[in-house]
C-alpha cells in the first residue's frame, strides 16, 4: 500500500491510493493531505483507481478530511472507485457527501 | 486455520492478506474474496484491536477460519469486555453521516451472508457463502 501526491498545473493535489485504505494506514493518508492543506493547497482529488478495498476507518478519514478541507474553503473530490467501492459508498450514503467521478481526469475538469 | 494477531492496527492488512491467500480457489468467487472477505475481516480485526484489546501490544486477537466447499466462516475473538451490537446507532442517519466512526458493523452486515456474536460480545463470526 502506498500513497502518492502530485500537483497538477492548476494547483489541484491528486492523491493516489495503491492497495487498500484501512485502519492500519489511514493516518498516513490523513497526515499527507493535512500537510498539503497546511501548505496552502485547497483542491484535492483522491484517486482510487488502484485501490482494492476501503474499510470503515478509511471511509471515516475521508469524511474527516472533507470537513477539514471545506472549513478552509477547499474541496475534496473522489475518483476511480471500482464497482464494489461505489456500492459501499452508496450503502453508507457517503455518495451524498462527496463529489465522485469515474476518473481523476473528470474530477480535475470539474474544478 | 488459526492465527493470533498482535494488538497492533498496523498488522491488520497483513493478517487480512494471509487469511485471504489461504482460501482455496473456487470456495468463493475471486471478487468476493478480494472485496467482501478482505473488507469484512479488516473491519472485524480493526474493531477487536481498537475496542477489544485497546491496542495493547501485550494482547492478541484470535482468528479461526473454517473452510468448506462453498463457504468460509471466520471467527474473530478478543479478550475484551465485549459490546452489545444492538445498541449501535444507524450510521446512515443524517445526524450521523459526517461522523468519522461508527460504520464498521454496518459495513460488515452488508458484505457477508451471516454475522453472529458470542454471548459476551467479544467474538464475531462472519460467514461468506459461494454465489
Amino acid at each position: 500500500m502506498r500513497f502518492t501526491l502530485k500537483k497538477d498545473k492548476s494547483g489541484v493535489v491528486i492523491v493516489g491510493v495503491e492497495g487498500q485504505l484501512i485502519v492500519g494506514n489511514r493516518q498516513e493518508l490523513k497526515q499527507k493531505v493535512l500537510d498539503a492543506l497546511e501548505e496552502g493547497s485547497r483542491k484535492f482529488v483522491i484517486d482510487f483507481s488502484k485501490t482494492g478495498y476501503i474499510d470503515s476507518s478509511g471511509l471515516g478519514v475521508l469524511v474527516s478530511l472533507s470537513k477539514k478541507i471545506r472549513e478552509q474553503g477547499g474541496e475534496l473530490r473522489l475518483a476511480g472507485l471500482n464497482a464494489d467501492l461505489q456500492t459501499l459508498f452508496e450503502l453508507t450514503k457517503l455518495d451524498t457527501l462527496f463529489a465522485i467521478t469515474r476518473t481523476a481526469e473528470e474530477a480535475l475538469a470539474a474544478f | 486455520m488459526k492465527l493470533d494477531v498482535p494488538s497492533d492496527l498496523g498488522m491488520v492488512g497483513d493478517a487480512v492478506e494471509l487469511v485471504a491467500s489461504h482460501v482455496p480457489p473456487g470456495t468463493l468467487s475471486p471478487r468476493r474474496i478480494s472485496f467482501n472477505l478482505r473488507t469484512a475481516l479488516a473491519e472485524a480485526l480493526g474493531n477487536a484491536i481498537r475496542y477489544g484489546t485497546g491496542e495493547d501490544p501485550d494482547r492478541i486477537v484470535r482468528v479461526r477460519v473454517e473452510l468448506a466447499e462453498d463457504m468460509v466462516r471466520i471467527h474473530v475473538v478478543d479478550d475484551g469486555n465485549g459490546y452489545d451490537p444492538r445498541r449501535l446507532p444507524d450510521p446512515t442517519h443524517p445526524d450521523n453521516l459526517e461522523r468519522e466512526f461508527g460504520r464498521g458493523l454496518f459495513v460488515i452486515r452488508h458484505l457477508v451472508d451471516d454475522v453472529a456474536f458470542n454471548e459476551k460480545g467479544n467474538g464475531i463470526c462472519l460467514t461468506l457463502r459461494a454465489g
